[in-house]
């Protein structure tokens, strides 16, 4: 068990609404998701002193604290690499609640990711091409799906897997937003047919129906110490493990240089973290919420997390074990690719909501849930407990 | 032809782009423990020397990954396209175009050997076909 463990909690969760056309600034957005998680943890403005976001946000944490009206904030930071900074948003005010830093920090991400700037499709607006990406762009290789596909191609290769595979977390994906009304794909399943039938974005690796959406919405949460938690409303999500993981010749999406382009090596650090922290084994998590802005990295960290060894996601992820009912109920909200795609913030909220017992999808009895952020690139995740 | 994207040169990187234009693909090496590494930067992660000069790669090698992206489609690119991950027999890996083959006769660890094409304005971009006998 590390210092971190068990130490400080998650006690409100608030979001907007899910859209692909929000209507308003990115900023508004911010600013409601954050009224909304004071209000579920039942604390003011006033008691908030710290603030976690994401380097791509655009909310500036003094445009925030003028819109809610917060005083003297004693800790403020950022987590860089997208979607990677998702579950370090937590450990950051995790650390700042342990070491005196900051007593109440609200983490929070906002986007017009669909009506505003679409992160599949800048490649023709480029004014100035970063320098890594001159690498790859000159050869038409500059989507995201598309950087995954390099590294999903070779493993489906070397492990014998097919697209029509990769389809089985589609299908669980839309099974549970089916019948979240927050999701926007409520009221529509997908069977592995309908999966196979959708257009190819990267052949012979990503379909249509293995791409998370592009959404507008914004999701804020409020931390503070595992004791005050305990004052406070709503049951807390304790924080029993939080990592990051970055490992060794990395890119934003392109780590193509080291001896195998399989795997996932920086959820493998995140892993071990958060199994050493915890004292837990893949077979203590009830659920999980595993990233899934593109299908092929969801079976990569059934590997990397161990609960399934290298090569053997193939047989490991079938529909009825990853759905509600099942032995490893993942992405119950219906996930990036079902629910919305908010950075991986959503998932959060949904283990949250698992914690609390007040899943839509809910899973039976859940001691202790797992979340991870973007993969492909640094990144991070968290074990969530019941107290 | 479509004309691809330009790639943004700094200093670290444009001993490989004029190389492009003398038809020359080279690889950069550290001066002091001989180890190559691409995409070129300033420091040997091996031995941490900024020394480095330049070996000229043979341009043969095989395919570790290929695809076919199709969405969202570049007005910059001709469909469809192979973007191809290259092991270069020199022992470093970099992305390319597979061209003069058709998507479905491709397959990973075929050889494959480099090719230079020009484009209208005189760019010219490193390209891999399939190894000739
Ligand atoms: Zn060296």
């Amino acid at each position: 068990m590390s210092g971190l463990s068990g130490r400080a909690a998650i006690v409100g969760i608030g979001q907007t609404e899910f859209s692909k056309d929000s209507g308003r600034t990115e900023l508004q957005l911010a600013c409601e998701a954050v009224r909304a998680a004071l209000a579920d943890a039942g604390v003011t403005p006033a008691d908030v002193d710290g603030l976690v976001t994401f380097s791509q946000d655009t909310t500036e944490e003094m445009e925030l604290g003028r819109n809610l009206g917060f005083d003297e904030i004693t800790m403020f930071s950022r987590i860089t690499y997208g979607g990677g900074a998702a579950a370090a948003t937590v450990q950051q005010a995790a650390m700042a609640i342990t070491s005196g830093a900051a007593e109440c920090v609200v983490v929070y991400r906002a986007f017009n990711e669909r009506s505003g700037l679409r992160f599949g499709n800048f490649g023709g607006s480029l004014s100035t091409m970063p320098l890594w990406l001159s690498w790859y762009a000159p050869f038409g290789l500059l989507s995201p799906a598309s950087w995954i596909a390099v590294h999903a191609r070779r493993y489906m290769h070397e492990y014998g897997v097919t697209n029509a595979d990769f389809g089985r977390i589609a299908v669980v994906d839309r099974h549970h937003a089916s019948t979240n009304p927050n999701a926007w794909f409520y009221g529509r399943p997908i069977t592995i047919d309908d999966h196979q039938a959708s257009p190819w974005v990267v052949e012979p690796v990503v379909r249509l129906l293995d791409c998370c959406q592009e959404s507008d919405g914004g999701v804020a949460l409020v931390i503070t110490s595992a004791e005050r938690a305990r004052d406070l409303p709503q049951p807390p999500a304790i924080i029993t493990a939080a990592a990051q993981g970055a490992t060794g010749d990395a890119e934003m999406m392109t780590s193509y240089y080291r001896d195998t382009v399989t795997g996932l090596p920086e959820i493998g650090l995140v892993g071990r973290q958060l199994w050493q922290q915890s004292g837990l084994s893949p077979a203590d998590i009830d659920t999980a919420f595993l990233y899934d802005h593109f299908t092929p990295f969801v079976f990569v960290q059934l590997e990397e997390l161990g609960f399934c060894g290298l090569g053997e996601a193939k047989e490991f992820a079938t529909i009825e074990r990853l759905s509600v009912g099942g032995e490893l109920p993942i992405n119950t909200s219906g996930g990036l690719l079902g629910e919305a795609y908010i950075h991986g913030m959503n998932g959060i909220t949904e283990v949250v909501r698992q914690i609390r017992g007040t899943a839509v999808n809910q899973v039976n009895d859940v001691e202790h849930a797992l979340v991870t952020a973007g993969t492909g690139v640094p990144t991070s995740g968290l074990i969530l407990s019941r107290d | 032809m479509a004309t691809p994207l330009r790639p943004s040169i700094s200093p670290d990187t444009e001993f490989f782009w004029n190389g492009l234009r003398e038809r020359l693909l080279f690889i950069q090496r550290c001066s002091s423990c001989g180890a190559l590494r691409h995409p070129p930067r300033p420091m040997c992660p091996h031995c941490l020397s900024t020394e480095w000069d330049t070996i000229e790669s043979a341009g043969r090698g095989t395919v570790h990954s290929f695809v076919m992206p199709q969405h969202p489609q570049f007005p910059f690119m001709d469909y469809p396209y192979i973007v191809a991950l290259i092991d270069l027999a020199e022992g470093i890996r970099l992305v390319s175009n597979l061209i003069g083959i058709e998507p479905e006769n491709a397959w990973i660890d075929m050889p494959v050997e480099v090719c230079f094409t020009e484009f209208d304005d005189g760019f010219v971009l490193h390209q891999f076909r399939p190894e000739e006998r």
